[in-house]
């Protein structure tokens, strides 16, 4: 057993001064994971120099994988610190925010255009009101299996991470909210504005923005089908074109 | 649209379902929050939802359901609250299922239902093993939808410090810590609810996530608000061991068979797999053999810490059970169970297909909370329009979800949760529209110094937070703060060592005015913060010690073996309401009992007209002032409880 933990973290202030990395060495204790790591250093923020520095910014929540919130880029790959356990990890253990979104500080990133994207697409079911209307509409358990896994999807991120043609500089949906069109567009109500929703993707940063790389489907920590979301969407998308020329 | 408007904090499933519905009813809402919404902690519920549909035909229903309710939480609560909460559950349960919730379906298609702790019905509507998940999406959705449309505007990444009143005492706004900026200003608003959920942090490591402080109920606890009930704390009886939480193993993993026990030899070092049935001690199933592994969690948690710590049978000589789902097919507990077998096998590295999960319990919910009026109808029901519904004891200040007191009494079945958190966010809202519409005064009508004076007053205390340099660091002593209220106010309570830790607290909160702000910068620091709210959960773990020393019996999940009342093991609950009606009536047939009977039914009514009341904390020079209220048992009589 090791006595210690080394880390290597990507700090940056602020939002718009550079970056910089921070070594950090702490006692090893079993059955640490990242999140354990960083919560050692905030109790003892001292870098492996010796020198009292601020302890490390980073965001979490629920700390069992299912609120997104702890995303970040360990040994260069895109996952929850909550999930990541030090004994199975190569040390020394790298962090760093993730490149696809704004840094707000540390390992901090602001995901806002992922929400922005849900908004696009109309991620919701369209409600007469809240009174009792009695029950929804009978369902298989095949339809069920298939929404409930597109329905698991927690934002984090991980997917326009490891995808090559999303970037800063463009407005690339994702194959997150690509997943959630789908997800509606096959609900037995939502899917009254499917075509909208197929009109939104049709536009610049919808799905012909997807490079086929297939990355997505990889780095999901969800196993989210997301290349078959994104092929079923393509099929909706091509044949709601085809409908627009013989309707024109 | 209406130019008035309300301040909800917090955006899970209580503080969605109020954004949501008072936006249907043309209310304009500012939504605050830590995180985006999305990320709150009701995503972390596993289990279900609570609804009597009765899809399975058993003649389950919401009197069953509101019965099961009031005595799971040892007739603490109050029962027009429960009753309707209850007679709502299958109405919501449909609306949810309308909103989208990918709900599990029988093969006609209809949702299925599970069976939970502390009930003989399959009453729990499922989302595979993230229930909770999948409300709060749901709800998330609808409210994206209104802010789209304009009537919701979202502040994440911002932190409520306290509300702002006006001279009369009234709360007319918010004081709102934007938590990148670090800019702190007021927001008007005609009522502010707090739906900031439950104050697990307070223990350090528990199945809450890491916003569940409790810091903004107990800020309203420190403005004069009444907090209820603060020593019920509800152990679950599964969770997992870690370092940095303890991750729940859900109540369902019991509901779908899973069987709890040790090896009957202590410190058998064999693998769980090699020891043979009849070395294996399935304790619950023999202690309880009629709700066996699905005893109510107060009882389940003291029962596994009494073979631990008494018994001395726990896993390995350490402080942990098997919880065994092994004798299942991998494709019955993939597909009943999936999403929770993945977080034990993820976090721990076991594959708990073959091989029995090692559980432990930890602390997971407050039944106490902040104090929150009602109004009940004459048939013992709640009047929907009642602006008093969910006020807390400072006018204009409301409190839903598991930041308030009610629903739960001394103990909460599972899967009443997500239930009581939609259901006080759908029921609060027509009351508090009538209320903000009938303020004799609109905020914008305040005086601006109001805002100003409070404003003035939260940035100077954090400035004062920034300067301090003592020697303290801030995580370090929450840590400390933590073990001393695990060792000491968790299962088993005793009054000398509570005694000993209120001195404790008492050091604690010494301690943190030696507090240095490890972190002094202007942008996105979290510190200043923490040690804001630090200083709440001192307070807040005062309440709950305080309230432990205080009560001296054992109810629900303030379990004092001292004062046990020791229930004839043959005894039936139904012989208590015979005595209760002999004693009304003027003659109790004493000859007619056991005498053994006779004897704890004597104990048991002095108990009750003691302590069957609610605790309520109210701030006095540094400390909670404790006093009782009587609880409104109205519509189910108060008896024993007994689950074997």
């Amino acid at each position: 057993m090791p006595d210690t933990v080394t880390l290597k973290i990507k700090r940056q202030d602020s939002e718009t001064s550079d970056s910089y990395w921070e070594t950090f060495t702490i006692p090893y204790i079993p059955r640490s994971n990242v999140i354990s790591c960083l919560m050692d250093i905030q109790a003892n923020p001292v870098n492996a120099k010796g020198e009292e520095v601020t302890p490390v910014v980073w965001e979490s929540n629920c700390l069992e994988e299912v609120c997104g919130a702890c995303t970040m880029v360990i040994n260069g790959k895109v996952h929850q610190s909550c999930s990541a356990l030090v004994d199975q990890l190569e040390k020394p253990i790298s962090l760093e925010p993730m490149s696809k979104f704004p840094v707000v500080r540390d390992l901090a990133v602001d995901r806002a255009r992922m929400f922005g994207a849900l908004k696009k697409v109309q991620a919701w079911v369209t409600a007469d009101g809240y009174h009792d209307l009695g029950p929804g509409e009978r369902e298989s358990t095949s339809h069920q299996e298939v929404a409930y896994k597109l329905s698991e999807c927690m934002t984090c991120g991980c997917c326009v991470e490891a995808c090559p043609q999303y970037s800063l500089s463009n407005n690339f949906l994702g194959a997150a909210a690509i997943s959630q069109s789908r997800l509606f567009n096959m609900h037995p109500t939502a899917k009254n504005i499917a075509d909208e929703r197929l009109d939104t993707l049709m536009q610049k940063g919808g799905i012909a923005d997807c490079g086929n790389a297939q990355n997505c489907v990889e780095a999901c920590p969800k196993s989210i089908p997301l290349t078959e979301s994104i092929a079923e969407m393509g099929r909706q998308v091509s044949g709601k074109f085809w409908r627009n020329i013989f309707q024109a | 649209m209406n130019k008035r408007r309300v301040i909800v904090i917090g955006g899970g499933l209580a503080g969605l379902a109020a954004t949501m519905k008072m936006a249907e009813l043309g209310m304009s809402i500012l939504l605050v929050s830590f995180l985006p919404v999305k990320r709150s902690h009701s995503v972390c519920a596993q289990g279900g939802i609570n609804g009597a549909v009765n899809i399975k035909g058993e003649g389950d229903s919401p009197e069953i359901h509101f019965y099961d309710t009031v005595k799971g939480g040892d007739f603490l609560a109050h029962q027009p609250l429960c009753k309707d909460m209850c007679l709502h559950a299958p109405y919501i349960i449909n609306l949810m299922d309308r909103l989208g919730v990918t709900f599990n379906r029988t093969p006609e298609g209809n949702l299925d239902f599970r069976r939970f702790g502390g009930t003989l019905y399959h009453r729990t509507a499922f989302a595979g093993a993230t229930t909770g998940q999948q409300l709060l999406y749901a709800l998330d959705e609808q409210v994206r939808h209104f802010e789209v449309q304009g009537l919701v505007e979202k502040m994440e990444w911002h932190e409520y410090l306290g509300a702002v009143l006006n001279d009369d005492g009234r709360c007319v706004g918010a004081i709102i810590h934007n938590l990148r900026s670090g800019e702190i200003k007021a927001e008007k608003g005609d009522a502010v609810i707090l739906a900031t959920g439950g104050p697990g942090l307070v223990y350090g490591r528990t199945t809450n996530s890491m916003v569940c402080t409790g810091t903004a109920v107990t800020s309203a606890y420190l403005q004069g608000a009444k907090y209820g009930n603060g020593e019920f704390i509800q152990i679950h009886p599964s969770a997992i061991p870690g370092r940095d939480k303890l991750r729940l193993m859900s109540e369902s993993a019991r509901g779908e068979g899973g069987r709890v026990w040790v090896p009957r030899k202590a410190g058998d070092s064999r693998k769980p797999r090699e020891i043979p049935e009849k070395e294996r001690f399935y304790f619950l199933e023999e202690r309880y053999p009629l709700f066996g592994n699905l005893v109510p969690r107060d009882v389940g948690a003291r029962e596994i810490y009494d073979i631990c710590v008494n018994d001395k049978l726990g896993v390995h000589g350490e402080m942990k059970v098997y919880l065994d789902l092994t004798h299942h097919t991998r494709e019955f507990l993939d597909h009943r169970l999936g999403g929770i077998l993945e977080i034990y096998e993820k976090f721990t590295g076991v594959d708990p297909h073959e091989e029995p999960m090692e559980i432990f319990p930890a602390v997971h919910y407050s039944m106490g909370g902040i104090w929150t009026d009602y109004t009940r109808t004459e048939d013992g029901l709640i009047d929907h329009q009642s602006p008093n519904n969910q006020m807390t004891s400072i006018t204009g200040l409301y409190a839903a979800g598991e930041a308030d007191y009610q629903y739960h009494g001394g103990n909460r079945l599972g899967a009443n949760s997500l239930l009581s958190c939609i259901y006080t966010g759908l029921m609060m809202s027509p009351g508090v529209i009538n209320y903000v519409n009938n303020v004799p005064e609109s905020v914008e009508d305040v005086a601006e110094n109001v805002f100003a004076d409070a404003t003035r007053q939260w940035q100077e205390k954090f400035s004062e937070i920034k300067g301090m340099s003592g020697k303290e660091n801030p995580y370090a002593l929450h840590r400390e703060m933590a073990e001393e209220m695990i060792s000491n106010v968790l299962i088993v309570r005793d009054n000398s060592k509570l005694k000993s830790t209120l001195d404790k607290i008492d050091e604690f909160e010494s301690r943190w005015k030696n507090i240095k702000c490890v972190d002094t910068t202007d942008w996105s620091n979290p510190v200043p913060s923490f040690i804001n709210q630090l200083w709440n959960m001192i307070q807040l773990s005062k309440i709950i010690t305080k309230g432990a020393l205080l009560r001296d019996e054992f109810r629900g999940s303030h379990y004092k073996p001292e004062f046990d009342l020791s229930q004839p093991s043959d005894f039936k609950p139904e012989t208590y309401l015979e005595f209760e009606k002999q004693k009304e009536a003027g003659i109790v047939k004493e000859n007619a009992f056991e005498p053994e009977h006779l004897a704890y039914m004597k104990r048991f009514s002095v108990n009750n007209k003691k302590w069957l009341k609610t605790t309520i904390a109210t701030y006095k020079e540094g400390r909670p002032e404790i006093s009782y209220e009587e609880v409104d048992t109205s519509l189910i009589a108060p008896r024993p409880r007994k689950y074997d």
